[in-house]
């Protein structure tokens, strides 16, 4: 246990002290959501009606982004093959570097959510549902997404490639992230809040079971 | 031959360059029975005769998602028991599941802009199809990515087994959600709801296909493996001495 532990707090210092890590995710989630008026025009009714859905896509590209260096800058340092060689099973120690990389990397992501939903012009609750949908759903992209990184390892050029694999995955969680939010905002009647976040808790659940097992099997067999 | 006798390549070669021309007959006579027997089906009362794009439709999202179960079960065998050959297979299948969608997706096209007034919508299933078309895409990406064939073949499977997840979701979205693409209506509990003079052909057609499939996939594991002894020659003529001049 205190090795997981270990690799855990070493991966949450890196990602905080390091440039490029977890805070350079929070201002491309801010650039992405200050670009969308300037595509999308000042219309302050317009910009909440889509606030959910910009701030779910700003939090998935943001996310994104900083997955390749999930395992990129481990394996450039050798430390990827000491965590190969351990005696921790490879599948802990992925589900431990993707709740580091959450930690680091998502959290921060739902906490900007509030002053983001200010420059949407989200009400407080829009801006509440949305970053409880933001919680519950980051596991899931991180965990889907450290997937596509584990097999980016393997071409060591993953760029682009990277993004086109852990996309389609995502997008379940999109879709039910912004059901969930616009559910919370508009009172339909057709769907409540609880279905779309309930089903949101499953996939994410899911994920934390099929990611480090897929991303273990990709490390085991991508490396030689 | 059982699979792992056909693991020897050369065994595989020679049972693949018989087999080759009398499947590709099959497939070209069960292509003209179906073809004939769908331009026989009557005229359907709402549809009138576009109902016959059904008849090359359905086959095709079929086969787009068998294609992709054939792929699942062939990274089963590289990641699992390691058979020679499932990688060959995994990588010639892709791009012939990625047309099969392709298809699928243009004739559904074509035949919802009459009958729904749109050639697209963003429903359930043609949405979970695209996905299955993008997926298709990324997986021909990455096997072209890596340069070595068989480590490029266990990133592949990995990414194939992941992906599987989306034909049940395919399958079962017009029952989980509301759709605009019709139910279920040949295999589902209770039964075929078609009339024979529509399933049919539709049966007949499905049966060429997928003849057409395993025809395209025998020939394209051939190339493959030509291809990669190929590169294995090429490659141990590079790694020779330079002829003194």
């Amino acid at each position: 246990m205190t090795a997981l532990s270990s690799l855990i707090r070493r991966d949450i210092r890196i990602a905080l002290r390091v440039g490029g890590g977890a805070l350079i995710g929070v201002l491309f989630f801010l650039t992405v959501v200050v670009l969308m008026p300037f595509a999308i025009g000042p219309d302050l009714n317009l910009l909440a009606r889509l606030g959910p859905a910009i701030l779910w896509l700003g939090a998935l590209l943001a996310s994104l982004l900083t997955l390749d260096r999930l395992f990129m800058a481990d394996l450039d340092d050798g430390s990827l093959d000491l965590i190969l060689m351990s005696r921790t099973p490879l599948e802990f120690a992925c589900a431990a570097k993707a709740l580091a990389h959450w930690l680091a990397a998502g959290v921060p992501l739902v906490a900007a959510t509030p002053v983001l939903g200010l420059l949407l012009n989200l009400d407080a609750s829009a801006t509440a549902a949305v970053a409880l949908t933001l919680l519950v759903g980051t596991p899931a992209l991180t965990f889907t997404g450290m997937i596509g990184a584990a097999l980016a390892v393997t071409l060591q050029r993953g760029g682009l490639l990277l993004a086109v694999l852990v996309l389609p995955l995502s997008i379940p969680v999109l879709i039910f992230g912004v059901a969930a939010s616009n559910a919370a905002v508009v009172e339909q009647g057709t769907m409540s809040f609880s279905t779309p976040f309930s089903i949101l808790c499953a996939i994410s659940l899911a994920s934390l079971v099929i990611g480090p097992f897929a991303a273990a099997a990709s490390l085991r067999h991508g490396m030689d | 031959m059982t699979l792992t006798e056909l693991a020897n390549p050369t065994r595989f070669l020679s049972l693949a360059t018989r087999l080759l021309p009398w499947l590709a007959v099959a497939t070209a006579v069960l292509l003209a029975i179906g073809l004939y027997q769908s331009a026989l089906a009557p005229d359907d009362y709402q549809q009138g005769a576009t109902v016959k794009i059904m008849f090359i439709h359905v086959p095709n999202a079929w086969l787009a998602m068998f294609v992709w179960g054939v792929m699942s079960v062939a990274s089963l065998g590289t990641l699992v028991w390691r058979h020679p050959l499932a990688d060959v297979a995994a990588k010639t299948a892709a791009p012939i599941g990625a047309a099969f969608t392709f298809l699928a997706l243009v004739t559904g096209s074509l035949w919802g802009r009459p009958m729904w007034g749109t050639y697209w919508e963003w429903d359930a299933r043609l949405t979970s199809v695209l996905i299955l078309f993008l997926m298709y895409l990324g997986l021909i990406a990455l096997w072209r990515a890596v340069e070595d064939p068989s480590r490029a073949a266990r990133a592949a499977a990995v990414l194939t087994l992941v992906g599987a997840i989306n034909i049940p979701i395919i399958k079962f979205s017009v029952d989980w959600w509301n759709t605009l693409h019709q139910p279920a209506s040949v295999i589902r509990m209770g039964g075929s709801t078609l009339d024979k003079s529509f399933l049919t052909p539709l049966l007949v057609m499905a049966v060429a296909f997928s003849l057409l499939f395993i025809t395209l996939h025998l020939a394209a594991m051939r190339n493959e493996i030509l291809r990669r002894r190929l590169r294995t020659l090429q490659m141990l003529q590079a790694s020779r001495p330079a002829a003194l001049p």
